[in-house]
């Protein structure tokens, strides 16, 4: 049998394996997969509310549009388009993960969805520019 | 219902909205970066949805899968993050997803009709 933790070593070895945790690329995959979750999901209706304009006409969604033509919007845009390409990625490998046979933690679709993000910023960057 | 079979049923509708969203996500990406090259306008952005019974049925899904799929995600947050007990966010979760589905529909329904 183990020997008993004591009160005073407990909180040393939570902290220890928080760290060895937090060091693996499978939580960082964990983090951004949530963190642009939520910053998706605050935009969500920002956009819907923004394309209901054109209930009061076409001139009602081009003065939303005119107003949201400035560079912190289109940056804005700019990285809401790359989170949802990174989120698109990271829900597929957690997709891959539970429904597929398993084969560990799929460190190449972490890989996968670094590369979407950067490819859909410089496909989405070019368009703008375009 | 069990509240394990009620995680259970949220997990797979989330899941199941995840896998109908990734293929709107990436039909939605394209349509993205193809629809802002040279700027957007209203007229530009109406004369392509105005009347397209098409795209009211894609959008229609697109929205109802969020409305189903985003809510969920929150309310795991919400438990994990800030403590909230399962009833509350599972409530909070209900009254999102309905309202994400009001405003979105209202959205389509705004540049189709």
């Amino acid at each position: 049998m183990n020997a008993p933790t004591t009160a005073a070593s407990r909180p040393a070895a939570v902290r220890h394996n928080d760290y060895r945790a937090r060091r693996h690329a499978a939580w960082w995959a964990f983090l951004a997969h949530r963190l642009s979750g939520v910053a998706l999901a605050a935009f969500l209706p920002l956009h819907f509310w923004a394309l209901g304009h054109a209930l009061r006409g076409e001139a009602a969604l081009d003065g939303f549009l005119r107003f949201a033509d400035q560079p912190l919007f289109r940056f804005a845009e700019w990285g809401l388009v790359v989170l949802l390409a990174i989120h698109l990625t990271g829900g597929l490998r957690l997709l891959v993960i539970e429904f597929l046979p398993w084969s560990g933690l799929r460190k190449n679709w972490i890989s996968a969805t670094a590369g979407l993000g950067i490819a859909g910023g410089i496909a989405f960057a070019l368009a703008l520019i375009g | 219902m069990s509240s394990v079979a009620a995680q259970a049923r949220l997990w797979y509708w989330q899941r199941i909205s995840a896998m109908v969203l990734a293929l709107f996500v990436v039909v939605h990406l394209a349509t993205i970066a193809w629809a802002v090259r040279g700027g957007l306008s209203g007229a530009e952005i109406l004369a392509r949805t105005q009347g397209s019974w098409l795209l009211a049925a894609f959008y229609g899904a697109f929205v109802i899968a969020c409305a189903v799929h985003v809510p969920i995600g929150l309310a795991r947050i919400a438990e994990e993050w800030l403590g909230w007990s399962g009833r509350l966010a599972n409530a909070v979760a209900a009254a999102l997803a309905l309202a994400l589905a009001v405003l979105g529909l209202r959205a389509v329904y705004a540049v189709i009709a």
